[in-house]
């Protein structure tokens, strides 16, 4: 770097230079900072500020303290949105991890049409969101649907309702997301799978080991940066939620799909409760937060 | 195919490598070519089965509307609807949405591209101080949900005027931390040595990013725009909260609201459907290497 070259040697020249350098580094930075500290920096700290006062479209912001929280704890509506996210979460993470790390060991070999599987799979995830949700609300239909007349063909009588059923719309938001973002973390995983040395399969398969002793004592074992990563990545996503579920089930039926960020939305932008709603995004904010930190202490715990 | 059934392969978990001499050789090979097929059986099944909602997609768009919900399910339709395809945009402004979704689809991947490969610049070639925590700043938005603070956002573009115009997209989204951070990733593996002999050749460090840097990092330049163009052109929350008007409206929100409106039009719902995922099934076909790649980058770095 320029801090390093033979010409920085006097103490004045050195300061000159590195003048210089700050003056081209912001420079440098500054278009994309300025958008980025004036509408995400800068709302990130104001829900920090807002989450303490009472302030809506009307009124003019006042310093109320834990106001807002004390009315979020007491508000049914925010219990049964932290209670349907996390029931998303439990679903929604596991079974895009299995999913994608069965994918993953099955496509990580040279055989014909392997190119073709990892397209089509990785494809649903950048599919648009509104296609994917028409589609399975359609292969939801609890009639003559897709789902339930290959149900009824395996011999399930009565299958669920899906996105009519009070108890079975989160499982059908679940399926959809699952099938969604497997592709992606399928991805992840072929990458962490190239780094996985051949000669140690080699070895175990000398010593005689069983392929599933070697997807459970070599394969796993060296693919916990990637599980980390990828846990880490689904649990974010999935407390974030938000425009699965508004396109699909938009909350309902009832209040059986509704999730914190559309809570969030609700009461910040279309009943215009900055503060309440700001607590609220506090909570989510925590959660994620939570989650990172518990995981990577875990992480840590078994690297030692 | 069958020179590379014999040799092993890196990371290859399950298969019984050939090679390994040991007795009786043919047997083995009669195992793994059978394993091969059930293997290929099964790729081919669960394949069919993660497709199968775009087929039923698209047939359904070929179908009049009573015939998309039959029992049992037609998967060939009886009479293929072409003519759906032609009806559509006479029964919703899908012109105007598709030029909608371009018009911010480009400018906003225009955006991001240059401001956020030039910022990337600032962060892995100059050395200054205060770099690395302004860095953290930038990384650590990441973490934090947007949706926790869209609020905010908003309140700024009611007071800016704002609500209901394409610029608060545009302002929204062209100046993510995500672009930053992936080009800077990049930058890194390009050596410091590059930089230092063009900087003894008197080329201005604008000089250096124009015409070293940026040659050498296309394929994340491609990663990126191509990501950014797929994310804006899919998204629904942004022009959900911040387009009221019709002619603003993206194709998304276009759809969504046509399904809203005519539920019962399942397939000219699917028509539609279908022409809201082919521009990025062409765009991603087109530069599929670099979505792999972008994808990978931005999560094993």
């Amino acid at each position: 770097m320029v801090s390093t070259t033979a010409s920085a040697s006097t103490p004045r020249t050195r300061s000159r230079l590195r003048r210089r350098n700050t003056l081209a580094g912001w420079s440098f930075i500054l278009p994309n900072f300025i958008g980025f500290a004036a509408l995400t920096l800068v709302p990130v700290v104001a829900t920090m500020a807002l989450a303490f006062m009472k302030w809506n479209s009307y009124s003019t912001p006042e310093w109320v303290g834990l106001d807002n929280f004390r009315r979020m704890v007491d508000n049914a509506n925010f219990w049964t949105a932290l209670y349907n996210t996390t029931y998303y979460a439990v679903g929604h993470v596991p079974l895009t991890l299995v999913a994608a790390l069965g994918f993953a060991v099955l496509l990580n070999r040279k055989l014909r049409g392997v190119r073709f599987f990892r397209t089509a799979l990785f494809f649903p995830y950048i599919t648009s969101l509104v296609a994917v949700a028409v589609v399975w609300n359609m292969l939801f239909s609890p009639d003559a649907g897709p789902v339930n007349q290959f149900l009824r063909a395996v011999g399930v009588d009565s299958p669920p309702g899906w996105t009519t059923s009070t108890t079975w719309a989160m499982p059908a938001l679940i399926i959809t997301s699952v099938w969604r973002d497997m592709g992606y973390y399928m991805v992840l995983y072929l990458a962490g799978l190239q780094t996985i040395p051949g000669e140690l399969y080699e070895a175990a398969k000398m010593d005689g080991a069983s392929p599933w002793q070697r997807f459970r004592h070599i394969t796993l074992p060296s693919l916990r940066p990637t599980t980390f990563f990828v846990l880490i990545m689904l649990t974010i996503s999935s407390f974030k939620v938000f425009d699965l579920v508004q396109v699909m089930t938009e909350g309902g039926p009832g209040r059986s799909t509704l999730v914190l960020s559309q809570l969030i939305f609700r009461e910040g932008i279309e009943q215009g409760r900055f503060g309440y709603s700001s607590a609220i995004a506090m909570v989510l904010f925590v959660v994620v937060l939570l989650v990172t930190v518990v995981q990577f202490r875990l992480q840590q715990r078994k690297e030692r | 195919m069958t020179a590379t059934a014999t040799t092993p392969q890196r990371g290859d978990g399950s298969r019984t490598g050939a090679t390994t001499a040991r007795p009786p050789a043919s047997r083995r090979r009669g195992t793994a070519v059978a394993g091969r097929i059930a293997l290929h059986v099964l790729l081919t099944v669960l394949g069919l089965a993660v497709m199968v909602p775009f087929l039923w997609m698209v047939t359904s768009s070929l179908k009049l509307d009573s015939q998309v919900f039959t029992v049992p399910i037609r998967w060939i339709p009886e009479e293929f609807h072409w003519d759906n395809y032609t009806r559509i945009w006479d029964r919703i402004p899908l012109t105007t949405y598709l030029k909608n979704s371009l018009y911010l689809s480009v400018v906003i991947t225009a955006l991001q591209v240059l401001t956020g490969s030039f910022a990337a610049y600032g962060f892995a070639k100059v050395r200054f101080p205060g770099r690395d925590a302004l860095f953290i700043a930038y990384v650590a938005t990441i973490a934090v949900p947007w949706q926790a603070y869209m609020v905010p956002q908003y309140i700024i573009m009611e007071k800016a005027g704002l609500v209901n115009t394409h610029l608060s997209l545009i302002l929204l989204q062209a100046f993510g931390a995500f672009g930053v951070f992936l080009m800077r990733q990049y930058y890194l593996t390009i050596p410091d040595e590059l930089c230092e002999a063009a900087r003894v050749d008197g080329l201005s460090e604008y000089g250096i990013w124009a015409r070293v840097v940026l040659p050498l990092s296309k394929p994340a330049l491609a990663s990126l725009a191509l990501l950014t163009f797929v994310n804006t052109w899919n998204d629904y929350m942004g022009p959900f909260i911040y387009l009221t008007s019709n002619d603003l409206w993206t194709v998304q929100i276009g759809l969504r609201s046509f399904v809203g409106v005519y539920d019962a039009e399942y397939a000219m719902i699917m028509t539609g459907s279908v022409l809201s995922v082919l521009p990025i099934l062409t765009v991603f076909l087109l530069g599929q290497r670099y979505f792999v790649q972008g994808v990978a980058t931005t999560g094993l770095k």
